[in-house]
């Protein structure tokens, strides 16, 4: 395949940063975004270049690392595929592609496709997470979970923190990322002493981080690799306004 | 109710708290338009009608209470329903411009096929405007081509003529986007609440069709009405 790259090129966070154009010729339909990628930054050390830095590291589609906005998508034209599980066979022969980072002022760029995700982070450490003891796991039978429950809270624990979902909302909220971990940490029995505590904390940190306010365009599911359904968000919601207006923060 | 009471300013200041905000103004908002619709219509039953439901909005409750009470008493509700909403709005937009300083160079695909949504903001801004006029026409009677001695019905009809068609446009236009906003508005405040889960959501995104059509259709009857002279 021919392709025509317009690439996000940014020396490092105070440079301005522009789009670039490479040639490629010979690219195998059967080579993941990634790995064309990798043949762009092969020619590039050859040629004494720069090579484009992207986030990458599993490329089995779980690990959360790969990003990239692809001709205006994150992850990419193939729904529910992350970016390294993309193949070259879903663009055509010719086609001119626009890769660019993730767009947000919480996401600044480190260098070309490289953004700061550590917000995302942030959020984790001030609640999402449980309390439990050290040692042997227990025995995983010995705390009932009703079985829609459970269903529902794994559905919302694929959320592999990539982002997608902040880049592809016109308000930069990172809502479905933070509805996810609430929902999946809210539905376990082994969640709720932390409960209230969590949302609260969760979306402070959210806020304070400057990403923008959920208004349920649903671009962020549609975007997300692991299809996370709208509905965490409004869970989220429910949830902060009992801890709040309900009281039940203590 | 010491925790509610010193939980409510985190709570505006909150994302979330602010979409709640403005659902709750919505939420009284869409019930006012509700009545108002019904109010409108009976322009249908003959200028007797018409004008004695005027003349009830402003004796209604009396002599319990002083003329004029009760729709005063709603006017303030609304004015602070209206203006909660729009500072909510107006927040979470600047808000969200601040979230992405650099733009896609790429044209940003919408994937998630909502057109209601994508006219939330300016069609709010439009709505707003015409709410101001509306006002000017038929609540003082600044560029309504009756005054204040003429019976609401006259009003009405005088508003609407034939040769007045571009002000029954203007009405129409705004009275559409009130109901692209209800389509995705009406839906979106339950969300907003928490109320929305995955069983519930095609009724919900029903209902707020069908607020949405009611709603407008209701409006629009009017001004249509008047202008091909079914009424009057």
């Amino acid at each position: 395949m021919k392709l025509t790259l317009r690439i996000w090129r940014q020396t490092n966070a105070s440079d301005k940063g522009r789009m670039v154009e490479y040639k490629l010729d010979d690219i195998s339909p059967d080579a993941s975004f990634l790995e064309m990628l990798d043949v762009l930054n092969e020619q590039l050390i050859a040629a004494d270049e720069e090579p484009v830095a992207f986030d990458h590291d599993c490329r089995e589609g779980i690990c959360g690392m790969c990003s990239l906005v692809i001709n205006g998508t994150p992850h990419g034209p193939e729904r529910n595929t992350t970016t390294c599980q993309l193949h070259m066979r879903k663009f055509k022969d010719g086609e001119v592609i626009d890769v660019e980072p993730w767009r947000a002022r919480a996401f600044p760029v480190i260098k070309d496709l490289v953004v700061d995700r550590s917000p995302l982070d942030d959020m984790i450490q001030s609640g999402g997470y449980i309390s439990a003891p050290t040692g042997t796991a227990p025995e995983a039978h010995s705390v009932p979970v009703p079985k829609p429950d459970a269903d529902r809270a794994f559905e919302a624990a694929e959320c592999i923190g990539c982002g997608a979902c902040v880049a592809a909302c016109p308000n930069g909220s990172a809502a479905l990322f933070l509805g996810a971990k609430v929902t999946a940490l809210g539905l376990m029995p082994q969640g709720q002493p932390e409960r209230w505590d969590r949302v609260v904390s969760m979306l402070d940190t959210h806020d304070d981080a400057g990403f923008g306010g959920c208004t349920l365009t649903g671009e962020c599911t549609v975007a997300c690799p692991k299809g996370i359904p709208l509905d965490v968000i409004s869970r989220l919601n429910s949830d902060y306004l009992k801890a709040t207006a309900g009281g039940k923060k203590k | 109710m010491q925790a509610v009471a010193i939980a409510i300013p985190a709570i505006y200041r909150s994302t979330v708290g602010k979409k709640a905000v403005m659902a709750v103004t919505g939420g009284i908002l869409v019930l006012f338009l509700v009545a108002h619709m019904v109010g409108n219509l009976k322009i249908f039953l003959g200028a007797g009608d018409f004008n004695h439901y005027a003349e009830w909005l402003r004796t209604a409750g009396e002599p319990a209470v002083p003329h004029r009470t009760v729709l005063t008493l709603t006017e303030v509700v609304l004015t602070l329903a209206v203006l909660l909403h729009i500072w909510s709005a107006t927040s979470l937009a600047l808000r969200a411009r601040a979230a992405r300083p650099v733009k896609y160079e790429s044209r940003k695909k919408s994937h998630a096929r909502g057109y209601a949504t994508h006219t939330m903001r300016y069609g709010g801004v439009i709505i707003a405007l015409f709410i101001i006029w509306h006002l000017l026409d038929l609540t003082f009677y600044a560029v309504n081509p009756l005054g204040s001695s003429a019976t609401p019905y006259d009003r009405v009809i005088a508003d609407f003529a034939p040769d007045r068609w571009y002000i029954t446009v203007w009405y129409v236009v705004a009275v559409l986007l009130v109901g692209l906003h209800l389509w995705h508005g009406a839906w979106s405040a339950f969300n907003s609440l928490g109320w929305r889960t995955k069983r519930n959501d095609g009724f919900l995104r029903g209902l707020a069709a069908v607020l949405a059509v009611v709603i407008a259709g209701g409006f629009v009857a009017v001004p249509i009405a008047v202008t091909f002279g079914w009424v009057g």
